[in-house]
């Protein structure tokens, strides 16, 4: 689930915080920068593990603060191809179960890869497995709230640094107003699962 | 600012469990006058991960109960994903190792499955609460004759 990553950046330290122990500004810095973020193609920064390299700090004029290169091990949150992670369904719509992490919200299974055969139940807003056994068909819910075990398939990732003014130039004068009103904010790292393997699912479904 | 190794070292949850907790005691430590308006995202991450962890079986472990698992782990000659999934789910069923050992239907028989269930449970400790409900019954059958 979680990777050590290593990055090298320079950090800006500010000359009212020299007095402090200069390992432990870097690390407030770092985790200032980088802690509950997205950093694209890599995945969602948690903490720094550890400072592997200090390299000689330098004042530059004009500015009192002091730059320093920083090699760094950081922890991040990216889980690899085909694991399995446990997680809670935080709401079903059209486009499939979204499961949570706490943590990590931006996780979808979509409808073809839910348990076949599978429903929407329009009136409760649930994705319903229809399972059958010989006895017939129960029907079972995947409720809000519920643990579910699931496989991660794919994981998009999406660069949301802002775009120039060029791109709104473009726009027609009638689209800006429209698109503006009903803009979604698209989520930097999404994973998608699949639940369509014994095992998978619901905790309930196959704790006997 | 630069990525040199975007995968450097897998992390086990037991891993993380420990270096956020350690976090957490540090910061308390420190006092409260470092908790600027910046290290918000830091506090929320930590909050939400340590949410999630302490609810799996990782925190329960210890460096010693995670190396023994390696040790025992040896035989059976697993990837380095599948000893960690097992490392942080502690798989209790059959389903759940086919889950995670890939073709283990090819590389394990049902003997084997049940050994690594076997050895998973004995050398990670389980759920308190779940396991409980099983010999705690005995235990106050017997202190129920001894009254």
């Amino acid at each position: 689930m979680f990777v050590a990553v290593e990055m090298v950046d320079t950090v800006r330290i500010p000359p009212w915080n020299f007095q402090r122990q200069f390992n432990d500004a870097i690390a407030e810095e770092l985790n200032k920068k980088l802690a509950n973020k997205v950093v694209y193609q890599v995945g969602l920064c948690i903490c720094l593990y550890d400072i592997t390299k200090l390299e000689d700090s330098y004042i530059f004029p004009g500015d009192g603060a002091s730059h320093t290169k920083v090699h760094f091990r950081y922890v991040v949150f990216h889980p690899f191809l085909d694991e399995i992670l446990v997680g809670k369904i935080k709401y079903c719509s059209q486009e499939g179960v979204h499961v949570s992490l706490g943590f990590f919200d931006d996780i979808v299974i979509p409808p073809e890869s839910l348990q076949q055969p599978a429903k929407f139940d329009e009136a409760e807003q649930v994705w319903v497995w229809e399972y059958e056994t010989d006895e017939g068909a129960h029907d079972l819910y995947m409720d809000q709230g519920e643990d579910i075990r699931f496989r991660v398939t794919d994981e998009v990732f999406l660069d949301t640094s802002p775009t120039g003014p060029s791109a709104a130039a473009t726009d027609t004068p009638g689209a800006p107003g429209a698109e503006e009103g009903g803009q979604k904010k698209e989520a930097p790292y999404t994973l998608l699962g699949t639940i369509s393997e014994p095992g998978l699912g619901l905790l309930s479904w196959w704790n006997s | 600012m630069e990525v040199t190794d975007a995968n450097a070292a897998m992390l086990s949850n037991y891993e993380v469990y420990q270096l956020l907790t350690d976090l957490k005691q540090q910061r308390k430590d420190s006092g409260k006058n470092k908790h600027s308006a910046g290290q918000q995202n830091l506090n929320t991450i930590m909050y939400e991960t340590l949410k999630y962890l302490s609810k799996t079986p990782c925190s329960r472990q210890n460096p010693e109960t995670v190396k023994n698992f390696l040790t025992t782990m040896v035989p059976h000659k697993l990837t380095k994903a599948e000893k960690l999934q097992l490392l942080n789910h502690r798989p209790e069923t059959a389903v759940e190792i086919q889950l995670m050992v890939e073709e283990s239907e090819e590389r394990l028989s049902e003997e084997q499955i049940e050994e690594l269930i076997q050895k998973v449970t004995d050398v990670l400790p389980g759920d308190p609460e779940q396991e409980g409900s099983a010999p705690s019954n005995e235990a106050e059958m017997d202190e129920g004759i001894d009254q």
